[in-house]
């Protein structure tokens, strides 16, 4: 079963240089029980994404056209109301500041108990739930954490125990937005490897945001390529990284300085800049840019399917 | 997310444009400028010599020959009243621009300056803050006479612990901010890193609360007038019209209307303009103040 | 050759707490090391490591509280700001924030070529400008743009070019990539790399990415709560690190490869604070090879294969991967 699918969808800012279309035609999938990556480079729509799903888009900003299908039910024409109610139960979220999720003046075993508010449960069976939530997170004497106010805990474990707050109420789906990118390389690791337990415990599914190639490619299932605001290539994360078929995600794996164990004075860039969405180029929105540019560029790209499952919205692409 | 982002030239003309797209804005504007046009051209306007005594003509009501009429000396209101309004708007704008000007270079200092001389410059501005100003004023005039320079003095010691304070606090902000270390890094003088870098960076806020408060230093002015502690007689101001009326009001209740009338629109102009300005340029203050 | 940059026993101390509860916090505990002409050192360490004090501290905006920073022979720690004003011709140094490090109401060319208006140096700034920009590779149209309209790679550029206007020396880099996409962080390296040769620009870069330092650096230290545990030349740090701490680090760069095999050190627990250092081996609480004397003695510096490593028992080549132990 699929918990989210994104069918065609298109949203468009109206600014004051025009019209924006800063997603055009996204399609993918998160099954159940997956872990699906998006990644993208400032300006590829990732947050304008994730804004959309949750009903949070900027007052400017509106779906054109498309559907956003979460467990049957179409976000793109729900009323805030109704997606508010999804948020938190079924649908949860860990962003990159985890104080974003942490009311600073409140202790954190209180703001365990309270989001535990639809549970039957008695406090001090809430409590225990959020005792063992913080022991799955490796918070230290989690029953003394309870106790604890958020400004006490360190940067890595804030964003831990942010996590066991998403989790909590075991949702179908955690949309997590670069949750690592504010922590230092050694926690980031960790929190990774936390955050794979967890799904695999839980059995919900995950759509992880992020800029790190390699951090996507140490924990998701699926992976999904943005560029200025389209999905350029999609697929399982061993297909799109072990057999890129569209050259910007080819280009973008070259730039990741970990694949350079050789030392080089010369690293890899793609030069260029991103197109002014205001003005959407007419064909392939990576033309300007594609060192394998073709005439037939012109035109914009059909999704073509390597294999099943993996797609790339490329003429160079070819079906296996 | 997606704002437009242009240029400051354009960015200003686009705001210039949105205030003329608000009602209020446009309103504001037209009072502001039609107050304005009658102090600028007070001398070609008026018909008659604002403090010239002509007994024969007292307490005439409004007509053709005085649009406003006439007070207890027989001087023609209109007359005194477009002279007034040039009395009152001098004195609100030199008296604001010398509180900016004042304010800034304290917040400034305070802001930027060591730790021990920010608490000692705080003292000194909540000292000022803590009288009432009518009290000030009685001080003031008890110490340099009733006088113009009394209120523009008045007015300064009002507003500037408030910019100053404002100033500071930004500078504050600003002190620790990358490209500040960047200029200390380079070498770059305070006097400079204060001029080039920081300043630009904290007046534009402070200039959208001044011409707020241009109105309380009208409604000062005329209030000192009015109680014989700001212009002296017989300069024309709106408070001292105010006060000529006032003893006759029950008779000749034009002559209250002529000094409150102008008070009143004035006022409501520059709230006007300053809020749709402040909406327009800082959306974030919206609703404070 | 002699050091272009030389730090010695540098310490930099912090007072915290409430008045009557202050206390005093040792950033930098007393590191040593120098910067020849021409060379790129890099300073790597996590938050909280005390680097980018370090790197202000060299550059004279933070007072430090022992220890010496000579630049080009000359002390400059004892320096006034008036007296240090001359050297910082010869030493500049740059931001992390791209954007952020510029002046905002600044246009490009005016920044660009600030140094000369601060130092008083007679230049046609119209051409310098020009040269400037065109070195970075910017054309003039961005002379008359506002930080705000560049992008993060633009904006760094800018900031390479307010760097190198007066042809300094030695330039210090506090994170030169921070901030940047992938694609771009390799232009801005590149950059650095092509200015270095042509200008013969010393560099310390500071940084916590540990591929920006393969590249670009010929020597490496490593920190961890103020103190140096590793130094030596890049290369063989990166073919065989000897402190645990580098060798955990290293590991954590996960490689966008879902069918490498990842032989990966975790560390366990946080970074202790700085204010309840650990006693021994301050590593000694995050370290899985940690042992008894580690808990106790506190190891110093020692000379292993040309670099200098502080640890009891350094790795040797194929030490890894680490012993297996369950995270309490």
């Amino acid at each position: 079963m699929t918990v989210l699918a994104i069918e065609n969808l298109n949203v468009v800012f109206a600014t004051e240089g025009g019209d924006l279309h800063a997603l055009r035609d996204v399609s993918f999938k998160v099954p159940e029980q997956r872990i699906v990556g998006i990644v993208g480079e400032s300006g590829c729509g990732k947050s304008t994404l994730i804004n959309a799903i949750l009903g949070l888009l900027a007052e400017n900003g509106r779906i054109a056209s498309g559907s956003i299908s979460f467990e049957g039910e179409d976000l793109a024409h729900l009323d805030d109301k109704a997606i508010q109610d999804l948020r938190g139960p079924r649908l949860s979220t860990v962003f990159q500041d985890p104080m974003g999720a942490l009311n600073p003046v409140i202790s954190v075993g209180r703001q365990m108990r309270n989001i535990q508010y639809r549970s039957d449960l008695a406090r001090a069976e809430k409590d225990a739930r959020s005792i063992d939530m913080l022991r799955q997170v490796r918070i230290p004497d989690a029953a003394q954490a309870l106790k604890r106010y958020p400004h006490e805990f360190s940067g890595g474990m804030k964003q831990r125990i942010a996590i066991a707050m998403a989790l909590m109420m075991e949702p179908a789906l955690l949309i997590a937005d670069e949750p690592t990118t504010a922590l230092d390389a050694t926690l980031e690791v960790t929190t990774i490897e936390l955050l794979k337990d967890l799904q695999a415990e839980i059995g919900c599914s995950v759509l992880f945001i992020s800029h790190h190639l390699g951090v996507i490619a140490e924990l998701c299932d699926d992976v999904v390529v943005m560029y200025a605001g389209e999905v350029v290539e999609r697929g399982s994360t061993r297909q799109v990284f072990g057999n890129p078929s569209h050259p910007y995600t080819a280009r973008l794996l070259d730039c990741d300085p970990a694949r350079q164990s050789e030392r080089t004075r010369q690293l890899p860039t793609i030069p260029g800049e991103l197109p002014d969405l205001r003005r959407r180029p007419e064909g392939c929105i990576f033309a300007a840019r594609c060192d394998r540019r073709m005439d037939v560029c012109a035109a914009i790209p059909p999704d073509i399917e390597v294999v099943p499952g993996h797609v790339a919205r490329c003429f160079l692409a070819e079906s296996q | 997310m997606y704002a437009a982002a242009s240029d400051p030239k354009r960015a200003r003309l686009a705001a210039v444009q949105r205030l003329l797209r608000e009602p209020l804005g446009v309103f504001g504007v037209t009072l502001v400028v039609l107050m304005l046009f009658g102090a600028i051209f007070a001398d070609w306007l008026s018909i008659y010599e604002p403090n010239k005594i002509s007994p024969r003509d007292r307490f005439q009501g409004p007509s053709w020959d005085h649009l406003l009429g006439t007070d207890q000396l027989g001087r023609d209101l209109f007359s005194r009243v477009l002279h007034g309004g040039r009395i009152a708007l001098s004195v609100a704008l030199f008296s604001t621009l010398a509180s900016l000007v004042i304010g800034i270079v304290l917040g400034l200092i305070a802001g930027y300056g060591p730790r021990w001389l920010d608490n000692l410059m705080l003292l000194f501005f909540d000292s000022i803050k803590s009288f009432p100003t009518v009290m000030l004023a009685l001080a003031l005039v008890t110490l340099f006479g009733p006088s113009l320079t009394a209120v523009v003095i008045v007015v300064v010691l009002v507003n500037v612990p408030g910019y100053a304070r404002i100033i500071r606090t930004q500078t504050l902000a600003l002190k620790e901010s990358e490209f500040v270390t960047a200029a200390l890094s380079m070498g770059a003088s305070t006097p400079r890193i204060l001029r080039v870098h920081v300043m630009p960076n904290v007046v534009g806020p402070l200039l959208i609360l001044a011409s707020m408060d241009i109105p309380v230093v009208i409604a000062i002015e005329a209030g000192m007038s009015f109680l014989g502690l700001g212009v002296r007689p017989p300069t024309p101001s709106w408070g001292a019209i105010l006060n000529d009326g006032f003893t006759a009001i029950r008779d000749t209740p034009w002559i209250v209307l002529a000094g409150g009338l102008p008070i009143i629109i004035t006022t409501l102009g520059f709230t006007f303009l300053g809020e749709t300005l402040r909406d327009v340029f800082d959306p974030r203050l919206k609703g404070r103040g | 050759m002699t050091a272009i940059l030389e730090v010695k026993y540098l310490e930099v101390t912090f007072r915290v707490g409430p008045m009557m509860r202050r206390q005093d916090l040792l950033g930098v505990a007393g590191v040593s090391f120098d910067v020849n002409p021409g060379e790129t050192f890099a300073l790597v360490g996590e938050s909280g490591s005390g680097k980018t004090t370090l790197a202000r501290a060299v550059n004279g905006l933070q007072p430090i509280s022992a220890g010496s920073v000579t630049f080009q022979g000359q002390r400059v720690d004892t320096l006034s700001v008036r007296e240090m004003k001359p050297l910082r011709r010869d030493m500049a140094m740059m931001f992390q924030d791209p954007v952020g490090s510029l002046s905002p109401r600044m246009k490009v060319g005016d920044l660009v070529t600030e140094a000369f208006r601060i130092h008083r140096v007679e230049a046609d700034l119209q051409s310098e400008t020009e040269r400037l920009l065109s070195l970075v590779g910017l054309t003039m149209d961005f002379a008359e743009r506002f930080p705000h309209q560049l992008s993060g790679g633009q904006a760094r550029r800018v900031g390479v070019a307010r760097a190198i206007a007066l042809n300094p020396k030695l330039v210090i880099a506090d994170e030169p990539t921070a901030g940047l996409d992938v694609s771009v962080q390799g232009e801005v390296l590149n950059l650095l790399g092509e200015l270095r040769e042509r200008l013969g620009l010393a560099m310390l870069i500071i940084t916590h990415n540990l591929h920006v330092v393969h590249h670009v650096a010929d020597r490496m230290a490593v920190m961890y709560l103020g103190r140096f545990v590793e130094t030596g030349p890049t290369e063989e740090v990166f073919s065989a690190p000897a402190h645990p701490y580098t060798a955990a680090l290293l590991s954590a760069n996960p490689e966008p490869d879902p069918d490498k095999a990842q032989d990966r050190i975790t560390l366990p627990s946080e970074v202790p604070s700085l204010l309840a250092r650990p006693e021994g081996c301050e590593f000694h609480t995050r370290c899985p090879w940690a042992k008894d004397k580690c808990r106790k003695v506190v190891p110093d510096a020692t000379a292993i294969n040309g670099r200098r490593v502080a640890c009891h028992y350094p790795l040797d080549e194929g030490a890894r991967p680490p012993p297996k132990k369950e995270p309490s």
